[in-house]
């Protein structure tokens, strides 16, 4: 496996899937963006208003990097989700297969994809946040830091969904039953200190709320737990991920007969 | 002599008990036209599944041009070009693109990819259809997409699995031109069909696998050989009330003025024409309609399917 191999089958692979959500915008690109204007003006203005200032910051601010992450989180996944599934539905993930390719450039490839799809909304998100408020971003290294993890075992997460989804049933149900309540319940729109013991307790078995609170701190300066613990826990979820992955595509779960 | 593909002992048994496969052994030279036959489920498309890294193999080994498919798969692998049997391509992607892709994951830079692709697309007639999508495509043309596809990475060793399945005639004979060329050039091909006349017109050696089974590797001669019997059809000058019976070969009556002629293959048909003519039975024209390989197929598949009418 030469080096000149490895980089023109991950630029195709990578191309492709930017090619896929590209092409297909309107679903991927546009409803974050319409989604998030709601959030900001429903729980940002509307309701924002009524709630005091938290951590010297005011409500709109306090929750507009949740709400960024939350997109990076939900589009990385569901991009690689929705690529590997499909390739699996239509048939091409065959083409793949049979392919040199190993199992660690098909899994870069949609990894960059998921990443890619994640960055690309969030900065949207982020575009949009702007006419509702200025954070400070004190640590841009550390945000970018903590959107670089998070895209990227968000997409792993994605993959291994698509390895076993076996309908496209099979896809929306981790999406919709684990993934957003994790994501709302991840310190999105309060700090931990706001909350009862016990929801306290549930928060911080919550890796969201560990990724939420660095990408919050990077931004605004202010978090409930410390940046180290937060990254060292992304990074072990990252590595356990990428093992699992590799596994899954080099033994061929769910797409070798 | 190179050798294309060597299986040797290979097994496959699937996780519902199913055994698919139960030891075969395959050997294919480099520039080969190779037929592998059987019926439906015999275990064609699970060898070639195995051979193209589609499913995992129970036992056995293969390799292909030298390169163990299990300790070297990506040596082995960039040899092989696939024509799957199922659309195997997203059908929501331009033409070209699913061609540039497949050439850039066996590391094709992508303007040599477009090179390609225009080129390959243009001898199977597909250029004009670059830019559609490939759900827009009919039948012929996405199993031609999927030739086209195969070829991007100049593959030594081009495995087809029912290649002309639904296309129609005039589309199956330039198919049938485009891979003779092809293997004429030096690229081994592999071919299953259920076309029989197909693999009897393309291919020079053959192997025959029944229920898991290599039951006939041959060349294709050896194999014709073996059939013991030749069926003409007879058409008349003038009409037959009745078929006669003859000494060297069976006459039946199809209509007033056809006549099924079926005889030994050691018969002399000089001795037949002859009884033909004291019988004063004159001919307009005949022709062979013995689908040779078929007749030798079901024969050795249904060893209790009698091929001699009689």
């Amino acid at each position: 496996m030469n080096l000149r191999y490895a980089t023109v089958a991950l630029y195709t692979l990578t191309r492709r899937e930017v090619l896929r959500f590209a092409r297909i915008w309107i679903q991927t690109m546009l409803p974050p963006a319409v989604t998030t204007v709601l959030y900001f003006v429903i729980f940002g203005k509307l309701i924002g208003s009524q709630i005091g200032p938290i951590d010297g910051h005011s409500y709109i601010e306090y929750i507009i990097p949740g709400l960024i992450l939350m997109s990076v989180i939900t589009n990385a996944y569901a991009n690689v989700v929705a690529s590997f599934y499909s390739s699996k539905f239509h048939g091409n993930i065959e083409e793949m297969l049979i392919s040199p390719m190993p199992a660690y450039i098909i899994l870069a490839g949609f990894i960059i994809g998921g990443v890619l799809r994640g960055l690309l909304v969030g900065g949207v998100v982020f575009g949009v946040s702007l006419f509702f408020g200025h954070l400070p971003y004190p640590d841009i290294g550390l945000t970018l830091l903590m959107l670089l993890m998070t895209a990227a075992l968000f997409s792993m997460a994605g993959l291994i969904n698509g390895v076993y989804a076996k309908s496209f049933d099979g896809i929306s149900i981790i999406p919709t039953f684990v993934l957003t309540p994790l994501t709302y319940l991840g310190g999105i729109f309060y700090s931990l200190e706001m909350l009862p013991d016990f929801w306290r307790g549930v928060s911080l078995l919550n890796p969201i709320f560990y990724m939420i609170n660095v990408f919050r701190e990077g931004a605004l300066g202010s978090s409930d737990i410390g940046a180290g613990l937060a990254i060292g826990i992304t990074a072990l979820f990252l590595a356990a991920f990428t093992a699992v992955c590799l596994y899954l595509l080099d033994r061929g779960v769910g797409i070798r007969t | 002599m190179t050798t294309a593909l060597e299986i040797s002992q290979l097994h496959k048994v699937y996780a519902n008990g199913h055994v698919a496969l139960k030891g075969i052994d395959l050997h294919v030279e480099h520039g080969d036209f190779f037929a592998l036959l059987g019926p439906n489920g015999a275990g064609k498309s699970t060898t070639i599944g195995i051979v193209t890294s589609l499913i995992n193999k129970t036992g056995g080994s293969i390799s292909v041009y030298g390169h163990d498919i299990h300790r070297n798969p990506s040596q082995a692998k960039t040899h092989i070009g696939l024509v799957p049997q199922e659309y195997s391509f997203n059908q929501f992607e331009p033409v070209e693109e699913i061609l540039i892709n497949q050439a850039g994951y066996y590391g094709v830079p992508p303007r040599e990819a477009k090179r390609r692709a225009r080129e390959h697309l243009t001898q199977l007639g597909l250029w004009e259809k670059r830019a559609n999508q490939a759900r827009n495509l009919s039948g012929g043309m996405k199993r031609r997409l999927m030739m086209a596809r195969a070829l991007l990475h100049r593959p030594k060793l081009l495995i087809l699995d029912e290649p002309t399945a639904g296309v129609d005639i005039e589309i199956r004979r330039m198919i049938w031109e485009f891979l003779t060329d092809l293997n004429r050039s030096g690229t081994t091909i592999i071919l299953t069909t259920h076309y029989l006349e197909e693999a009897e017109k393309l291919c020079r050696n053959i192997a025959i696998i029944d229920d898991g089974q290599i039951i006939a590797d041959s060349p294709m001669r050896s194999l014709l050989e073996r059939l013991e019997s030749e069926s003409f059809t007879l058409y008349l000058r003038e009409p037959l009330a009745e078929a006669p019976k003859l000494r060297s070969a069976q006459l039946r009556s199809i209509d007033s003025r056809t006549l099924e002629l079926v005889t030994d293959k050691h018969t002399d048909l000089g001795e037949v024409f002859s009884e033909l003519q004291a019988h004063n039975i004159k001919l307009l024209s005949l022709r062979n309609t013995s689908n040779r390989l078929e007749e030798l197929f079901l024969k050795m598949v249904s060893p209790e399917q009698d091929i001699n009418p009689s």
